[in-house]
């Protein structure tokens, strides 16, 4: 057989070649230390030297050749079971992840977080005290001697011995201030309590009272600092109203009102038609809180304010029905990722 | 407090209307809360006169009469028992709307032709319940339209005044106000003292003038029974929300709405002797208006006559000596009572009333006479009478005196943070009453008016001027100053990181009741004693919880009746345990998962009940997060709400922190729960106190693993065992792990198999295997004593 037929025979050999195993095959068969072209070069040596050289050089461009188809071949191989192994392991990647499934935050929380990040941004810092009170620091001490009326107006759960639930969380202005020196910033989140219960009033809500005591503390700035806060809350320029008011413990006191977030001040049911959202109760800390506290009231003034964190949380979210924050309905919760 | 703009309007000069009005009062500290009509929509209603009554000749109880109402006399069907010839009443004219919607057309009524309708004042929405036609006066103009004539296009604003603003509690203490607002003097009606016709006096002792410091007291004999009270008093009384009760009680009510001085009248003839003004004795009781009786304390006044108690001073009137439909002779009672006198004693008796709600919080101690003065002569006016002379007990030390306070307008600038001249601020405090003095330096010195109860301290005459100059005209500006920058401490997990690891394992916070049903509460912690509400509002909100998994456990059971099958609830929160004779309020961290393990899904067993150790996994990601997680440890001990095979007292440091375990089947039963429950709580100081990482060089030699599989008693707990080879071992073992137990065929009935890797390491070398192979030597050798444990073959 001629060397070209040889090697159309190999060639047609390779590209039949099915896979790797076939193909090295026919790889030892032409090329491998038995293979017929190995046999070919190995008889050069019986050719007389002037048919050698040309021999020579045309079994070793075969070889070559050879080689070359069978290294593209290999490769195609390769290739296809690649491909062959990759389609086998085709995954449906609409399939749901699996996983635990995530939990939420609730709402007053995300509401507190969110309120504590502001105010930290001013330097305040977090304070908290205790839910069982003494009449002191909910009451006296806050300029709200028994048979005020004011009391009135906090419907207090008494449980033993004079103690009661805090109405508020204006006792730990007191606690704060009895125990360490101005200048002071805090806000003191937490659960109070009242003894109503209705549509609008639940027993339990949430409330954060905030503190500031400094030299030369001013009005202008408790009206720059809410005003700030609440346009950073809610994420919008806000119209914002301060209307005096009363509270023992301030003076002068003052009810904030945001424009209606609902319907920006066209009136809605939300804020009743008025425009108007009462969202905060503030004021100049009252000297004789200051004073009830060890503090001087000529050198140091301050200013305090209170929210409703549920009030807050229903207007950032839209939540229309108080009892939803203590019900814990899944339904309810899992809104709040 | 409802008020009349009408009525206002007597009294101070309005420019604007109604809405205006309510802006500038809510803007000033007086919310206005609600502005109302003073009457309902109705129109083409005249005042008019029956002039002719005929019988219907096809209707008993109709009566054909002949009316005029100005132009030609109509004539109108009318069924009301008291339609009579002279009488003055109102008639809707054809065409006339009536509130409820009705139009008045000429109507047939039983073949008799009618052309309107003589109303009552029900019809007219003018009182609520009404017999008959409304009986208007003979005065009534005829002919003239009745909305003008009563002047019912007026309108009434419901004021919500806070506690220090009892100077507000009337007509003119608004006008006072407005006037001031509006920078404007105050007009007003104004009356003469009524000289004594006669000269009877009831002698008055007043044995508490602490309690009552001026005490006014005037006869009137002779008053007409029959007189009526006029129907603009009664309008007046209406639109502020009274109802009218006959002159003696209309004119010290009107007086009361007018000035804010609640009086008193009594019927003389019922009064046994003088009176005597003082704090009751103990065991008194008395009969009061309403109805009631109560039992008096001693430190409650009382208004006495010789035979005991007739009044609750400022508060309520007693039945015994209350003027009725027969009184001719009154002994009218006008004083100022003591706010610390007063506040709190109404209460205690379940009252509320117009004059108790005045005097706690303060009546003009100054008012007495003029107010006396001017029921007197509405009195007079109204049903005739002959007064006395006026009695008046006072006693000047214990008036309230306003103190003169000091005020620095720079303090107040300072204060505000607002440039406000001198003379505006002197303006505002002169224009709401205030006497100022300002000497040319220092303080200015400034008294408050007799009427004012809330202006003691500089800072109230601060807020007084801001109120004036209006809040929203002061400025806003930055918080100055430079804040102490706060501690952030490293060894404490900020509360955030907890509940975000808690929500990212799966789990909802949920807010719950700090109170919570007793028998839950003992069902779930049988040996504490609670802290008990004295007034709670129901059964089920009752004490004060000692563990936060009664409000998880209730929420779970509202989760299953809405059919969730699958709920994973954590609370931080306060629980309320006795200590040592006191109350200890801890934060804590209360955790709750029932149901399958996993949310359902493809692929691995999401139906496999949630169990003891998914939640201990849960806790124990918490502990890794404190950086300390070989802090923690966990024994096996019963609790009452717990399975007592699956639950564990937790530890942190040794010291006791919580529990965790399976909600026990008996609780579970009882409550109604048919998923399994697993259930945790620690302290949460225990998790939130963090080690700050401290750096341990990496050692380059290779770490070595040896795999052991021991065979123990199906009792020994594994943390037995791993106590022991970790001491067996010593410095060079780095890690274990529990990577198996197993039980059945192979291991020995009551025995099982736990399959260690021990995983070695040393900094400074690498470790020869025969080091390792006396390490693992010493550490089966141990387990053989300690524990009884076998190599598994």
């Amino acid at each position: 057989m001629d060397l070209e037929e040889l090697v159309a025979r190999a060639e047609a050999e390779i590209a039949a070649a099915g896979d790797l195993r076939a193909l090295d095959a026919v790889r030892v068969r032409y090329l491998g230390r038995k293979g017929e072209l190995t046999a070919r070069l190995k008889g050069l040596g019986g050719l007389p030297p002037e048919e050698r050289r040309a021999m020579g050089q045309a079994v070793n461009a075969a070889k070559a050749r050879l080689e070359r188809a069978v290294a593209a071949r290999r490769a195609e191989l390769e290739r296809e079971a690649v491909a062959a192994r990759l389609a086998a392991e085709r995954l449906d990647v609409t399939l749901p992840g699996r996983g635990q499934g995530q939990g939420t935050l609730h709402p007053v929380t995300r509401v507190l977080a969110r309120i504590e990040t502001l105010f930290h941004g001013l330097g305040f810092e977090v304070a908290e005290g205790p839910e069982i009170e003494d009449d002191f620091h909910n009451f006296e001490a806050l300029n709200i001697p028994p048979e005020h009326p004011a009391r009135a107006m906090h419907d207090t759960f008494y449980v033993e011995g004079g103690l009661l639930l805090r109405t508020h969380t204006s006792p730990v202005q007191i606690r704060v201030l009895r125990e360490r020196r101005p200048p002071l910033r805090i806000v003191a989140p937490g659960r109070v309590y009242r003894r109503d219960s209705d549509l609008t009033h639940s027993p339990m809500f949430h409330q954060v009272e905030g503190l500031v005591v400094d030299e030369r503390v001013s009005f202008a700035e408790l009206k720059g600092t809410l005003h700030a806060f609440l346009e950073r809350f809610f994420e919008a320029r806000l119209a914002v109203r301060f209307r005096p008011s009363y509270f023992p413990f301030t003076e002068p006191s003052a009810e904030v009102d945001v424009a209606c977030v609902m319907c920006g001040g066209e009136g809605c049911r939300v804020c009743g038609g008025t425009g108007w959202l009462e969202v905060l109760g503030c004021g100049m800390v009252h000297p004789r809180v200051l004073e009830n506290a060890g503090v001087d009231p000529e050198r140091w003034t301050g200013f305090a304010f209170g929210l409703g964190v549920e009030r807050f949380a229903m207007l950032r979210y839209g939540v229309d029905d108080l009892r939803l924050f203590f019900d814990n309905d899944l339904r309810f919760l899992a809104q709040f990722a | 407090m409802r008020v009349s703009l009408a009525w206002l309007r007597e009294w101070v000069e309005v420019p604007e209307g109604a809405e205006a009005l309510a802006e500038r009062l809510t803007m000033a500290g007086l919310e206005v809360e609600a502005i109302e009509p003073a009457a309902p929509a109705f129109s083409g209603v005249m005042v008019a006169e029956v002039l002719e009554v005929a019988p219907h000749p096809d209707a008993d109880r109709l009566r054909v009469c002949r009316v005029a109402a100005g132009g030609e006399p109509l004539q109108v069907v009318c069924g009301a028992p008291n339609v009579r010839p002279g009488l003055r009443a109102p008639l809707a004219t054809v065409g006339a709307v009536l509130p409820d919607g009705t139009r008045i057309r000429r109507a047939r009524l039983r073949g008799v032709e009618s052309h309107g309708m003589l109303c009552s004042a029900r019809e007219l929405g003018l009182a609520d319940d009404a017999e008959g036609l409304w009986e208007l006066p003979p005065e009534a103009p005829v002919g003239e339209d009745l909305r003008r004539w009563l002047e019912l296009d007026d309108q009434v604003l419901e004021v919500a005044l806070t506690p220090n603003r009892a100077d507000c509690l009337s007509v003119r203490g608004i006008a006072r106000e407005t006037a001031a607002l509006h920078g404007v003097p105050l007009g007003g009606p104004r009356w003469d003292p009524v000289a004594a016709a006669r000269e009877d006096r009831l002698p008055v002792a007043v044995e508490a003038p602490e309690a009552c410091p001026r005490y006014l007291g005037r006869v009137v004999r002779g008053v007409d029974p029959a007189a009526r009270t006029p129907l603009w008093m009664a309008e007046r009384l209406r639109r502020a929300g009274l109802r009218s009760l006959g002159p003696l009680v209309d004119v010290t009510n009107y007086v009361l709405l007018e000035l804010g001085q609640p009086l008193h009248a009594f019927d003389l003839a019922r009064l046994r002797g003088g009176i005597t003004v003082r704090l009751a004795h103990a065991g008194e009781r008395i009969a009061l208006l309403d109805g009631r009786e109560v039992a008096l304390e001693p430190d409650t006044l009382v208004i006495a006559d010789a035979g005991g108690p007739v009044a609750l001073a400022g508060i309520m009137g007693g039945a015994g000596s209350a003027v009725g439909p027969g009184t001719r002779d009154v002994f009218l009672e006008c004083a100022f009572f003591a706010p610390g006198a007063i506040a709190g004693r109404a209460r205690r008796h379940g009252l509320h009333t117009e004059s108790s709600h005045r005097f706690e919080r303060g009546v003009d101690p100054a008012m007495q006479r003029e107010a006396l003065e001017r029921a007197t002569g509405l009195l007079l006016e109204i049903a005739g009478g002959e007064p006395g002379p006026v009695t008046e007990v006072v006693s000047e030390a214990h008036l309230p005196r306003r103190p003169v306070v000091a005020f620095r307008p720079q303090r107040a600038r300072r204060l505000l943070g607002a440039e406000l001249a001198d003379g505006e601020m002197r303006a505002i405090l002169e224009r709401l009453g205030l006497a100022c003095e300002a000497p040319g330096e220092g303080p200015w010195r400034v008294t408050p008016p007799s009427w004012r109860f809330d202006l003691a301290i500089e800072a109230d005459l601060v807020e007084e001027v801001a109120r004036l100059h209006g809040y929203g005209r002061l400025p806003e500006t930055p918080l100055a100053g430079s804040p102490v920058m706060p501690p952030a401490p490293e060894g404490r997990l900020d509360e955030g990181r907890i509940r975000a690891l808690l929500a990212d394992r799966g789990y909802h916070e949920a807010v719950t009741y700090s109170f919570v049903p007793e028998a839950l509460q003992r069902r779930l912690d049988p040996e504490a004693e609670p802290v008990r509400l004295q007034n709670p509002l129901s059964a089920e909100l009752a004490v004060m919880r000692t563990t936060a998994w009664a409000g998880l456990l209730l929420a779970l059971q509202r989760n299953l009746a809405r059919r969730q099958e699958r709920v994973r609830l954590f609370e931080l929160s306060m629980k309320f345990v006795r200590q040592d004779c006191e109350i200890k309020q801890e934060k804590t961290l209360a955790l709750l998962a029932a149901g399958p393990a996993w949310p359902e899904q493809w692929g691995l067993d999401s139906r496999r009940p949630v169990d003891f150790h998914d939640v201990k996994g849960d806790l124990e990601a918490l502990a890794a997060a404190t950086g300390a997680p070989g802090a923690f440890a966990f024994e096996a001990a019963a609790h009452p709400a717990l399975h007592p095979g699956q639950s564990a007292r937790v530890l942190r440091d040794g010291e006791p922190v919580g529990w965790i375990g399976a909600l026990h089947p008996e609780v579970a039963g009882a409550l109604d729960i048919g998923v399994p429950v697993v259930l945790l709580e620690v302290a949460l100081e225990a998790v939130r106190r963090a080690r700050v990482p401290r750096f341990e060089p990496l050692s380059p030699f290779p770490a070595v693993r040896r795999d052991l599989a021991v065979v123990v008693d199906g009792a020994v707990p594994a943390a037995r065992i791993a106590e022991t080879v970790r001491a067996a071992a010593g410095p060079l073992l780095r890690e274990l792990r529990i990577f198996d137990v197993y039980t059945g065929p192979g291991v020995e009935a009551g025995r099982k198999s736990v399959s260690l890797g021990l995983i070695f390491q040393e900094s400074s070398r690498t470790l020869t295997d025969e080091e390792i192979n006396g390490v693992v030597a010493r550490v089966v050798a141990r387990l053989e004593e300690a524990v009884g444990a076998t190599l598994r073959q």
